[in-house]
């Protein structure tokens, strides 16, 4: 383990704000992981007898329109979150680093192409254009989900061009070139490893904004749909109740900030460990 | 500098090509008869053959595209299946509360933000420092829908001091535009705080110093000014993030804009009025972002874009 033992690793960990964001995420991943386990009630179970109810001992954070129990239906939706994060940076990533490297690599016609692309894509303020293809491809978890992932594309794109630019006059690329190594090979061997801090640090932050982005779909009414335990979802279905029973809302609302705050503080701390010349 | 403005302007023809291509496909790509999109789904058979002709669907695509674009150009963007009035004439209005919404939401944050990071700046690490950080911290992963509803539930519910939906007074404006605007005012508050630090650190300010200058002026006028570049960017940024975030903050307090009616629209299938949202929401974010660049072109002497 190579990062364990390198010197942005030990700045990390002296970092307590990135320790805390993530012990966060590690909590996230135990609570998705082992939500069955953890869970005193399914998820989908309705009791119409304890509708709304507040906290209790029976029900630590109270119960919902159906009775059903929030605090289950909050572990269960620790894996729908994670879920949308991972997937959806997935997408980016598979798509933009790629495109990102080839056309910060070739320049010329192909970079001309991209980036007007880019462009285009970024003349929509994010959350709109993530509505824009939900509205295409259909209302659903699993469109929603990619829909954030397209609308990260660009953002990928711009970040690797801009790192390969730097990179590509490099000598130890000219070398390369020189000695005849194939240009697939040196885009994906040589440039991209280089280029790996900032797209770690992007993801890291990005996976906050895919959870709170397909959060608020499913707060639209674009994203999962009843009863699927997603927090943004749930938080919708409060509403109508907050005046009597908040707790509906509050603690999905707390549910989201704090994993969204976790990947947040630990990508601060990446950015500050890693690449010291990105960091605000 | 005119010639900067010029050029910067002549990039915006792609682009906004690019947007209309966008919403020109929208309809086109959905599973299903686009005629059948447009006119809605309990329209007559004989109105879905009018809706055909007019959008000349049997045409080539090419060719759509040029009846799309000539039409847009006289602002006609079809009928609203739901009210079956001028799509734009249902828009409008409800896109200039979105645009009062954002503009008073980006103020406060611009006003809020700008002031905390410098306050926070001056005393780095102090109390005041730290409550401006931890603050923002939370204010940036705080769901903006949720941060309504908590608004909503103690200055509406409990207290209420503000009402907790639509539009009339002054007082209607309070909630949406501070909860809007808390996102953003964390990230200003954040840059500003940065650059601030940044700037300060600079031979000039200590030369300002030893001179006898008062600190306000110094922090004001040789400090903020000068940290104030990279703010201006993150500022338009912000733009287009709070007509992102309206869209949620216009659903929790029924505010009448244009991004609930988008969605309200995408859930009633009426897509003449999801593609005119969708252009004026668009087009109004790429005028803003030029109106950015070529402010920090006017700000910012060191850069030359000739």
């Amino acid at each position: 383990m190579k990062f364990l033992e390198s010197k942005a690793f030990r700045q990390l960990k002296r970092n307590k704000l990135a320790i805390a964001g993530t012990i966060f995420i590690i909590a996230l991943f135990i609570v998705a992981a082992f939500a069955p386990l953890i869970a005193p009630y399914s998820p989908f179970k309705t009791d119409f007898f304890k509708t709304l109810e507040g906290p209790s001992a029976e029900h630590w954070l109270g119960t919902d329109d159906l009775g059903r129990d929030v605090f289950s239906r909050l572990l269960y939706g620790a894996r729908i979150s994670i879920t949308i994060g991972f997937i959806s940076v997935a997408i980016g990533l598979i798509v933009g680093v790629p495109v990102g490297a080839i056309s910060g690599y070739y320049g010329g016609k192909i970079d001309i192409f991209v980036q007007r692309l880019v462009d285009i894509m970024m003349a929509f303020p994010g959350m709109l254009l993530a509505i824009i293809i939900v509205a295409v491809m259909g209302v659903g978890l699993v469109n929603a989900m990619i829909a954030v992932g397209i609308v990260s594309i660009p953002t990928y794109i711009r970040l690797v061009r801009g790192s390969v630019l730097s990179i590509k006059n490099k000598e130890f690329v000219q070398a390369a070139k020189a000695i005849g190594v194939r240009e697939s090979v040196i885009i994906f061997k040589h440039i991209l490893p280089h280029c790996l801090a900032p797209i770690i640090v992007q993801s890291s932050l990005q996976i906050g904004v895919a959870i709170l982005w397909a959060a608020g779909l499913g707060f639209l009414g674009l994203g999962a749909q009843a009863p699927t335990p997603e927090w943004g979802a749930m938080l919708s279905q409060g509403r109508g109740y907050i005046r009597t029973a908040h707790h509906v809302t509050t603690y999905p609302g707390i549910a989201i900030m704090l994993s969204v705050l976790g990947f947040n503080l630990l990508g601060d701390g990446l950015r500050d460990a890693l690449d010291p010349k990105m960091s605000n | 500098m005119s010639a900067y403005i010029f050029r910067r302007m002549l990039l915006l023809i792609p682009v906004l090509l690019g947007v209309a291509i966008i919403v020109f496909g929208m309809v086109r790509l959905l599973p299903g008869d686009p005629a059948v999109a447009m006119a809605g789904v309990h329209a007559t058979p004989d109105y879905i053959e009018q809706v055909r002709g007019e959008l000349g669907l049997d045409e080539p695509i090419p060719v759509q595209f040029g009846v799309f674009m000539s039409r847009l150009a006289r602002g006609d963007l079809g009928k609203s299946t739901r009210t079956n009035n001028p799509a734009i004439q249902d828009i409008w209005p409800r896109f200039k509360n979105t645009f009062y919404l954002t503009s008073v939401a980006l103020i406060l944050a611009s006003l809020i933000g700008i002031a905390a990071g410098v306050i926070s700046a001056v005393k780095p690490y102090s109390l005041v420092d730290q409550f401006v950080m931890v603050f923002s911290l939370f204010g940036v992963a705080a769901p903006v829908f949720w941060l309504g509803l908590i608004l909503m539930l103690i200055f509406s519910v409990n207290l209420g001091w503000f009402p907790s939906s639509g539009m009339g007074s002054a007082r209607h404006f309070i909630l949406p535009s501070v909860t809007l605007a808390a996102n953003s005012t964390a990230l200003i508050a954040r840059m500003t705080r940065s650059s601030m630090l940044e700037v300060l650190k600079n031979d000039y300010i200590t030369t300002a110093r030893s001179k006898g200058l008062k600190e306000n002026i110094i922090i004001l006028k040789h400090g903020l000014r000068n940290a104030l570049i990279p703010i201006i960017t993150v500022l338009g940024l912000r733009f287009g993030m709070l007509l992102g975030g309206a869209v949620l903050t216009e659903t929790v307090f029924s505010w009448p804009g244009v991004g609930r009616l988008m969605v309200d629209s995408i859930l009633a299938r009426d897509y003449p009025v999801v593609q005119g949202s969708v252009l004026l929401l668009a087009l109004m974010f790429v005028l803003i972002n030029l109106l950015v660049d070529v402010l920090y072109a006017f700000l910012d002497p060191q850069i030359h874009y000739n």
